[in-house]
């Protein structure tokens, strides 16, 4: 055992890489309440309060600052700090906080456009040399991508590809760096290296240069910390140090990459064991605990991507998903939750609710009672939580795995997911009874299907063409996909975090789907009422009138819901027929984050009654006004989706209720919502967003956003300050279901 | 057997304890000038059958379990429906679901039967006083009376939901004969007092009915809670 390992019990992770095994020879549970928990320090609030000024600052004039002499990576920038003397954890993305970095890799034309929008310019020496010298991801994909591709990304039928900025999702597991310190896995790495011999066909090669990358990025890792002081060479010595070996591996992460989402993995049962070892020695106390993660979180809270205004319109905000998953069981049904679950989550009191980090809580019905509560109550008072059920997921990724940016799951440092955002399927339905010509732009994008030409749409004709169209959609989702990602694997590796990955690692092909609740209803109203196409000269339906009442999705109505089940499953077949690059195993989200919004604003009037350009429901969620049953019915349509089937990659839910819904004191607020999750995910339903707030307080919000900087909202999978959406994604949210009664 | 059902929550929280499934049942003979849910006066066409809505219950068994949460028939007057509200509870007590039944009281009879299967009944007692009753609802107290008596023998346990109108309920003359009139009721475990409030006035307004109290102010919840208080002092004082 080495020195730094002392007091911790041994086991396969003193052998070989296995931090899970880890965490489970060593955390300690903790079924108590928050009682124990404590305030900010001095050090802490002038740190928050230096913060602060530079939020606000930063939301009026949108950006704060850009480095424009410099370029993205792990050791590109002088050290930062917000104040040095105060700074428990130190470490910034460059030498200020919130400002933010120009990473050319994913496409040159995103840089321009996002120094353009906030009056930035290139450092000239800078973008003459990258512009002479170095390709770009975008510039990769667009030489190899094919003609229809080009077409269906154009008209919004796949949308958000990560193909001109940085796919994101994939979490190093951070937590290495920490437990055995960076020359060890370097190590470790050259053995690999050394072993991965045999035929040199284009895979080994592939490997070989990206295992030489990661040792290259792994000492990259090393000097960045001691440019700030830190020998991150032997593993951390004691609590502060685990936390700040782990953010400096992550802080690496941030500072080579502008993924879309930027998860932080689980390190709560990993932290906690090293801060019960030094609370035993009586080294620390839960006060310099607190001040540690509280530090901890603020860090997390200030990164930083460079995007453009149409990226936060699409997103809403300035989102980063630095996503924390926390809590969860093992695979013998003991509760992970330990008091550094609560420290976590306790941010949210001693700083104030934020949108970041991204709190995930894992769900387990053998989740200690007390935490239960906790959840709720913090639910509750912040709207910052995100829920997903543990029950499900851990028989699929094991008791060590993480979400990244909402809802997709990994096995820590094991698992890594191409991003591939979602296909409109809505859009493709019409599609099918259009010919393939879309309706908004009239242009044909998907050749070899026939217009419907039946006055009333017979359900048959229509889901044999549809299911037709899918399978065509999908081969060519599938074509984008690969070529996306062998250029970004070219182009824009993520060396640094995929350093901290087992050099075999399981890659997931994550694609998405967008409108399947339109879809549901559409196929509904098409089979159970009488739907007459409304078209124009071409023949292209622009409309519909429907006569007669049909099954909606969102009222745990079997009709209806069965139509949802089978067109995701039908979808996911066909997407599974297709060979992924570097052999990916194909999984499916049903997550649109905001941009539902953005989606229906380009989708024509659909077969269910939903106009022209009329917002999709976010997610898995039934469209809004359409669940009359009250919220369980509309919870129950939702759990029906097959997660471990068909949708590995999570199915979003978001929940809103006013408070006084919810019950007319705290404590049966607490309990109700306590019964609402535990109903849900003991039904197999996977993630549930929760707002708890009052629609008036959201359209005063929309009136006087000074009235409420901090006010946050959850929308899909992940929570949002309300004051940056734009206000059609404000109103949206607004008209969107309350669950309230009379 | 099928059901005139008017319309189905699956999350009700206030209908008994825990989360409710509430099955609103559609008829009633009384027209209490409070009404909230006058477009459940009338029986309509049957519309549910019993294996449909208890296929319906059943799917939300897992929010049940945490609180002893469960069914409420409510309406409307769900005694009217009595066959299949019988038949319903036999099928719904077998698989262990927690039954309540939201009613005034005033049905075709079988009382004691239905009340052999309920878990917990949520009354109205409308008002105490006879001929207030009569004003209040159109029908006579004695039927309501009737119902108390098999309630009585029945020993299940009783939450007494008063919805408190302006110029009606807010005096001490109702708080009195209230705390009196209640004696009469065994194994009351919770009295509510619901604030009268205007909701359901777009209902009238839609269905082009009269509203009798168009011109009667919402009751102020804190007044409410003041009588409310000032109501269980008087019913201690007379149990004792």
């Amino acid at each position: 055992m080495k020195e730094e390992w002392k007091k911790f019990k041994g086991g396969l992770w003193t052998e070989e890489i296995d931090v899970s095994d880890f965490i489970k020879k060593n955390y300690q549970a903790y079924n108590g309440d928050e009682s124990f928990l404590e305030k900010t320090t001095k050090k802490t609030d002038k740190i928050w309060q230096t913060c602060t000024e530079l939020l606000k600052e930063e939301l009026k004039i949108k950006v704060l600052d850009i480095d424009v002499d410099h370029l993205s990576g792990i050791n590109a920038f002088k050290p930062g700090y917000i104040c040095k003397e105060d700074d428990v954890i130190v470490g910034l993305q460059t030498d200020k906080p919130l400002k933010r970095i120009v990473n050319p890799y994913g496409g040159i034309r995103m840089v321009y456009k996002e120094l353009e929008a906030y009056g930035y310019k290139l450092n000239p020496e800078v973008d003459k040399y990258f512009n002479e010298f170095r390709k770009t991801h975008n510039e990769g994909v667009f030489d190899a991508y094919t003609a229809e591709i080009k077409k269906a990304r154009h008209a919004g039928l796949l949308t958000g590809l990560p193909d001109a900025y940085g796919r994101g999702r994939i979490i190093g597991d951070y937590r290495r760096v920490a437990l055995y310190g960076i020359d060890y896995l370097i190590e470790q790495k050259q053995k690999d290296l050394a072993n991965l011999l045999g035929p040199m066909d284009r895979e080994l090669i592939q490997l070989r240069e990206d295992v030489s990358m990661q040792i290259k990025a792994l000492n990259e890792i090393k000097k960045m910390a001691s440019s700030y002081g830190f020998d991150i060479s032997k593993p951390a010595k004691n609590s502060k140090e685990a936390v700040q070996w782990t953010y400096f591996a992550y802080l690496a992460a941030v500072k080579e990459n502008n993924g879309a989402a930027m998860s932080l993995g689980r390190v709560d049962a990993f932290f906690d064991i090293y801060f019960e070892r030094d609370l035993k020695e009586g080294t620390i106390t839960e006060s310099e605990i607190q001040e540690i993660i509280d530090q901890f979180i603020i860090k997390l809270r200030l990164v930083r991507h460079l995007r453009t205004p149409e990226y936060d319109e699409l997103f809403s905000g300035d989102p980063t998903w630095v996503t924390a998953s926390i809590g969860g069981i093992t695979k013998d049904k003991k509760s992970m939750v330990t008091k550094t679950t609560y420290r976590l989550l306790h941010t949210l009191t001693n700083l104030d609710p934020s949108p970041e980090p991204n709190m995930t809580v894992l769900w387990s019905e053998y989740l200690p009672e007390n935490f239960k509560k906790y959840c709720a109550k913090m639910s509750i008072a912040t709207d910052a939580i995100q829920y997903e059920n543990d029950d499900i997921m851990r028989p699929l990724y094991g008791d060590d795995y993480a979400i990244a940016c909402c809802v997709s799951a990994m096995r820590e440092g094991r698992d890594m997911q191409f991003f591939g955002a979602r296909c409109n399927l809505a859009k493709a339905l019409l599609y099918s009874i259009n010919g393939g010509v879309d309706e908004i732009t009239n242009n044909l994008v998907i050749a070899g299907f026939k217009k419907n030409t039946d006055e009333i749409l017979d359900y048959e004709t229509v889901k044999t063409n549809y299911f037709k169209m899918l399978a065509k959609v999908a081969e060519v989702y599938s074509s984008a996909m690969n070529i996306i990602h062998y250029m970004h694997d070219k182009y824009a590796y993520e060396s640094g975090q995929m350093a901290l990955h087992d050099t075999h690692v399981r890659r997931l092909m994550a694609y998405g789907i967008a409108g399947l609740s339109v879809v549901a209803d559409s196929l509904s109203a098409i089979k159970y009422a009488k739907v007459r196409p409304i078209r124009n000269e071409e023949g292209i339906a622009l409309d519909f009138e429907i006569e007669g009442d049909f099954p909606k999705y969102g009222n745990d109505d079997d009709r209806v819901d069965d139509l949802a089940k089978e067109v995701t499953r039908i979808f996911y077949e066909e997407l599974a027929k297709h060979k992924c690059y570097r052999d990916a195993k194909p999984t499916l989200s049903i997550l649109t984050i905001t941009s539902n919004v953005v989606y229906g604003s380009k989708t024509g009037s659909t077969p269910d009654g939903r106009k022209k350009g009329v917002a999709f429901a976010p997610g898995a969620n039934p469209m809004r006004g359409r669940d009359e049953s009250g919220a369980i019915a509309s919870l129950n349509s939702v759990a029906k989706l097959d997660y471990a089937k068909y949708c590995r990659d999570g199915i979003s839910n978001t929940f809103s209720i006013i408070p006084s819904a919810l019950g007319p004191t705290k404590n049966e607020q607490v309990e109700n919502l306590v019964r609402l999750l535990e109903g849900y995910f003991s039904s197999g339903a996977h993630h549930l967003n929760v707002n708890v707030l009052n629609r008036e307080t959201l359209i005063d919000a929309m009136k006087n956003p000074d009235k409420y900087p901090l006010l946050t909202i959850r929308v899909s999978g992940y929570a949002v300050r309300f004051n940056r959406l734009t206000r059609k994604q404000q109103e949206e949210v607004i008209a969107r279901t309350f669950h309230e009664r009379i | 057997m099928q059901a005139s059902v008017n319309s189905i929550e699956t999350f009700g929280l206030v209908d008994g304890p825990g989360i409710r499934t509430v099955i609103f049942l559609n008829g009633c003979k009384l027209r209490c000038k409070y009404c909230h849910n006058p477009e459940m006066w009338n029986m309509n066409t049957l519309n549910s059958t019993i294996d449909e809505l208890v296929t319906k219950i059943l799917r939300n068994k897992p929010y049940f379990k945490r609180g002893s949460g469960g069914v409420t028939f409510s309406g409307g007057e769900p005694l009217l429906q009595m066959d299949f509200l019988l038949e319903i509870c036999k099928r719904l007590k077998a698989e262990g679901i927690h039954i309540a039944l939201d009613t005034a009281g005033v049905g075709l009879g079988k009382y004691d039967e239905i009340l052999s299967l309920v878990d917990l009944v949520l009354f109205d007692i409308k008002h105490p006083n006879k001929e207030e009753y009569k004003k209040l609802t159109g029908m006579d107290i004695s039927q309501s009376e009737k119902f108390i008596e098999s309630l009585n023998r029945s020993g299940k346990p009783v939450w007494i939901r008063q919805v408190i109108v302006p110029g009606i309920m807010d005096n001490e003359e109702y708080l009195q004969e209230l705390a009196t009139y209640l004696l009469k009721i065994k194994n009351i475990t919770k009295i509510e007092f619901l604030p009268f409030h205007h909701l359901g006035f777009i209902k009238y307004a839609k269905l082009k009915l009269d509203n009798p109290l168009k011109d009667t102010q919402e009751m102020n919840p804190k007044k409410c809670q003041e009588l409310y208080e000032k109501f269980i002092e008087l019913y201690q004082a007379n149990k004792k």
